[in-house]
């Protein structure tokens, strides 16, 4: 066991865990609104974001798979870079807008929006569903990303358990990964998402170390970008190009970008951080800054390069962990080869807190969800505040620990399988949530037909390839494009919303109330000179362009 | 009922002609067989990577540079 590394990590930790419980202090609010636990009370300012979303969407389990993947399969596991590059147009364009009509109306979760904006609870809850399913195994990765670093260490597979009965023995084999969880837990309930948005700013800055640190180090001592690069393969060093009836990786990396760039934003866990932004200009400023961490992303994807360059996963001492772990390991082994053990424990403190912010902003997030949309609406109406704010919190400690029960208990393939799968269907809230943001023209009714049958689509195209890959291979008119599925996927969703839509709008009841107005969608309580119409003009106005 | 001519509403969109230029980035990242390859070369680091890596840099300033027109221009009209 590696005594340097574990220590400082344990100090690291340690830090970071009373920080998790003091943030509950930061602007003080009453904990017992879920506007408070669950959004921060929407008072974060730009640099905060900054540090929440970086959190948020580059988590541990990123920072341990992408180099993975661009270790095992080389130039496609890049498609993250221009992924998460041309999301942030989207994001400056589209989520302002959410935010506005969210600040206006109080509305915690997209399954909120969308109740609000179409009156339909059924369709507010296939979105909350989504969203919930969605996030579940995303947190369960993070857990990897921390048992990989706990792995790389030393610590956990001591061996005592030989004689003890099972259960003791699994506990004490997984015992530094219950305790991580237990802490993230008990902070979580304590101060909400104030504590991953405070904690997000030590995990952001040791991840931008560390990485600067591999980024400068690392080729030095292998002789430069030049040397790093020759050393990777050929076949892996570029897309392989396509043949006459087979646009091959070509389409596959674009449609991977693409897709996966619409479908960030939607996730609960980066909707919440958004939503707990305290003006349009955070969100819009943030679309021009965050990017620096898609810079860092690209980073990290290098590193996997760095390794096969480097050829861990061929060094004596790491052949078990490799074993153990497979290609997930090729990061740490990466630190442990190039760094002196003490900046080891910093660096895998860095992967393993990163695992912590985005598990509590995602258990947040799923728990805001089942409370607002679910335990409100088919459970119990009329439920105080408190009540909401309680419940929540429970939420999101079962939340926490199914997922830890997850990972233990199922291999780790069964996680990144729910993962794949999540991605896909959580596209499929795309009708109902982004275009909701612009006209409330598409039929509730229609949009549920859309969503089930993007739905089956997305999991049938998985399920062809075994799940193991979201990638279809699509046959258009002799070629075959093999694509993202989410993406094939939301395109049978839109078809039938759309063809479905002007058939069920013929029917009165199939329409609910709309309770938001144009302006709600511009609403920025810092600019008063933009006004909302008076409520009878607005409806004029609605009426006449319906 | 006589007054059912419909109006623009008051208040302003944010939708501006320089948001246009925030499609650019798509078209210069999803159009992969223009970058798929080594040459040319900058510090050793083949095309593939390094113009992804620029890109997220010419993204970024687009973003800023559309966010301080759309702002001006807000602020300047009636």
């Amino acid at each position: 066991m590696n005594w340097v590394a574990t220590t400082v990590f344990v100090l690291l930790f340690g830090g970071v865990t009373i920080l998790g419980f003091l943030a509950a202090r930061w602007r003080r609010g009453d904990l017992d609104q879920l506007n408070e636990w669950g959004l921060a009370g929407r008072r974060l300012g730009t640099i905060l974001v900054w540090f929440l979303l970086g959190g948020d969407a580059y988590t541990a389990y990123t920072f341990v798979a992408v180099p993975a993947l661009v270790f095992g399969a080389g130039a496609s596991g890049f498609f993250a870079l221009p992924y998460s590059t041309i999301v942030y147009p989207l994001v400056f364009l589209v989520i302002p807008r959410m935010w506005s009509v969210a600040h206006r109306h109080n509305y915690i979760t997209a399954g909120d929006f969308v109740l609000g904006r179409y009156g339909n609870k059924w369709l507010a809850l296939a979105v909350a569903a989504t969203g919930i399913l969605a996030t579940m195994p995303y947190i369960a990765l993070q857990l990897v990303g921390l048992q990989v670093v706990i792995g790389a260490m030393g610590v956990g597979t001591v061996g005592l358990s030989g004689n003890l009965p099972p259960i003791i023995a699994f506990i004490i084999d997984n015992l530094p990964l219950i305790i991580a969880f237990v802490i993230l837990a008990a902070f979580t309930r304590t101060s909400g998402l104030r504590a991953p948005a405070i904690i997000a700013i030590v995990k952001d800055t040791l991840i931008y170390i560390t990485v600067i640190a591999m980024v400068v180090v690392i080729p030095i001592e292998l002789g430069g970008y030049g040397k790093l690069f020759e050393a990777v393969p050929m076949e892996k060093l570029l897309l392989a190009p396509p043949t006459a009836d087979n646009l091959g990786q070509f389409s596959a990396f674009a449609t991977l970008a693409l897709g996966s760039a619409f479908a960030l934003f939607l996730y609960p866990h980066t909707m919440t951080g958004v939503l707990s932004s305290s003006s349009r200009n955070v969100i819009r400023r943030n679309a021009a800054y965050l990017p620096a961490y898609t810079f860092l992303l690209g980073l990290l994807a290098v590193t996997g390069y760095m390794a096969v360059a480097v050829g861990v996963d061929k060094l004596p001492e790491f052949v078990p962990q490799f074993k153990q772990y497979g290609s997930n390991f090729a990061v740490p082994a990466l630190i442990l080869h190039a760094f002196p053990d003490w900046f080891a424990g910093v660096a895998f403190a860095a992967i393993g807190i990163g695992g912590l912010v985005p598990a509590a902003i995602m258990s947040i997030a799923a728990s805001n969800l089942f409370t607002r949309n679910i335990y409100i609406h088919f459970i119990r109406p009329d439920c105080s505040p408190k009540q909401e704010a309680d419940n929540a919190k429970i939420v999101s400690l079962v939340v926490m620990f199914g997922a830890l029960a997850f990972v233990l208990a199922l291999p780790l393939q069964y996680a990144i399988q729910f993962q794949l799968l999540g991605g896909i269907w959580i596209s499929q809230t795309i009708p109902a949530v982004i275009v909701g943001l612009y006209t409330s023209w598409l039929n509730p009714w229609a949009l549920v037909f859309g969503w089930a049958a993007g739905l089956a689509t997305g999991t049938g195209m998985a399920w062809t390839t075994g799940f193991q890959s979201a990638v279809f291979p699509l046959a258009l008119g002799g070629m075959t494009v093999p694509g993202y599925a989410a993406l094939y996927a939301l395109g049978v969703n839109f078809g039938v919303s759309i063809v479905l839509t002007p058939v069920l709008n013929l029917v009165r009841q199939t329409r609910g109330k709309d309770e938001t107005r144009p302006s709600d969608y511009h609403f920025d309580p810092a600019k008063p000179e933009i006004e909302a119409l008076a409520p009878e003009t607005e409806a004029a106005v609605s009426m006449a362009g319906e | 009922m006589d007054d059912l001519a419909p109006r623009r509403p008051a208040h302003r969109s944010p939708w501006n002609w320089w948001n246009l230029l925030l499609a650019i980035p798509f078209i210069a990242l999803l159009w992969v067989p223009f970058y798929n390859s080594i040459e040319p070369m900058l510090w050793g680091i083949p095309f593939f990577y390094w113009y992804q890596f620029l890109w997220v840099f010419i993204t970024s300033a687009l973003i800023v540079f559309v966010q301080h027109r759309t702002d001006t221009e807000q602020s300047r009209a009636p």
